[in-house]
């Protein structure tokens, strides 16, 4: 009790220093609406043309930064196995539950009713599509593969909210979430080493730029925003099977 | 505006800090680390802000037109995604060290047990 009032004082100074700190350093930026940055300017007035894509964020994301997001992505990856990890089942572990208990588990769930189970299926379906839309009109529209995947991995939360756990089971498949997973950052570095086949280097855009404005256009850059909404709506739905299993774990133990 | 966006940055930062600094449980800490993290977010929207510029999508307006740095918005769309699949596996941990220690209250998580 005495240690964390301590340490909640000793934060006092130590937080006056750093808002110190803080305001030194941010007392140099340009004011806010002032910026002016080289990379910025040439970005937003030649993406378009050297990309055929029109959203220039997304250009930066899967183009020119490609590298960094391939990075990120598997930042993404590596939690996700992590949790995997974390949550695996143990023989021996007191927390250990035999299938029989699971299932007894499920029975006892109270069924939702009609409203929230019809109102579910009508969302889901929306969801879906414009998930879809948004991770495939990345390139000309705010959105891509992130948004888009996420978009898709709320529809697969809504079947679980709107059903029951066997529902959820039942419409997003483990193994197929796995697959998806796996695809979307296998792929990724896969579009990005597609380079060398004409001896081009790592995440070169070298395919067919297409026309701008087209929704197969931009290169590469449509096919990575593909392959992280598959990865980022994969890695998303295998994080609400853990978790889901490891609800039922723990309510099946008590 | 000046440099009013960066004292929010600053601002939010510091109270992140504070709540990880004197948390009693564990689940409060990793949603303080998703706060101070947002101070990010902050600062790079008042880095790359211009007065009057719009988003840099040219979907429907000219090339050339006066537009915000689209560079820190790549940044930060990636970062919100990988925040939150970080926070799932700190959520993770804090589910497993309180199934091994009986415990979310960092005082409490004194000894390493195998």
């Amino acid at each position: 009790m005495i240690r964390a009032w301590l340490r909640s004082w000793l934060f006092l100074p130590a937080a006056i220093g750093m808002a110190g700190l803080l305001w030194w350093a941010y007392r140099a930026l340009p004011q806010v609406g002032d910026s002016r940055s080289l990379y910025g300017d040439y970005i937003a007035t030649n993406a378009v043309g050297e990309r055929h894509a029109t959203d220039t964020v997304n250009a930066v994301t899967y183009d020119y930064r490609g590298i960094d997001t391939l990075g990120e992505e598997f930042i993404l990856f590596a939690s996700v196995i992590g949790v995997l990890l974390l949550f695996r089942r143990q023989p021996g572990h007191p927390a250990d539950t035999s299938e029989a208990h699971e299932d007894e588990q499920i029975e006892e769930t109270i069924p939702p009713t009609d409203t929230i189970r019809v109102t579910m299926q009508g969302m889901v379906a929306v969801m879906v599509v414009f998930g879809m839309y948004i991770a495939s009109h990345g390139q000309l529209t705010p959105g891509g593969g992130f948004q888009g995947g996420v978009i898709l991995a709320t529809a697969a939360l809504v079947v679980y909210l709107g059903g029951r756990v066997d529902t959820f089971k039942r419409a997003v498949s483990h193994p197929l979430t796995e697959i998806a997973e796996a695809l979307g950052a296998g792929g990724y570095a896969l579009i990005g080493a597609s380079a060398f086949i004409v001896g081009a280097a790592f995440l070169t855009n070298w395919l067919p730029l297409g026309q701008t404005g087209q929704l197969i256009s931009s290169g590469t850059i449509l096919l990575i925003s593909l392959a992280v909404g598959l990865e980022v709506t994969g890695g998303f739905a295998l994080l609400m099977h853990a978790y889901l299993e490891e609800v039922i774990k723990q309510e099946g133990g008590e | 505006m000046g440099h009013f966006m960066y004292g929010v940055a600053a601002w939010v930062f510091l109270w992140g800090l504070y709540g990880i600094v004197s948390s009693r449980n564990l689940v409060h800490q990793c949603v303080s680390l998703a706060i101070l993290q947002t101070s990010t977010y902050v600062l790079l929207l008042g880095i790359g802000y211009r007065t009057g510029g719009t988003a840099p999508v040219f979907a429907d307006i000219p090339v050339g037109t006066l537009v915000v740095d689209p560079i820190v918005q790549s940044l930060m769309l990636t970062d919100v995604v990988v925040e939150v699949t970080v926070l799932a596996l700190l959520i993770a941990m804090v589910v497993k060290a309180n199934e091994l220690a009986g415990t979310v209250d960092p005082e409490e998580l004194r000894v390493l047990t195998g």
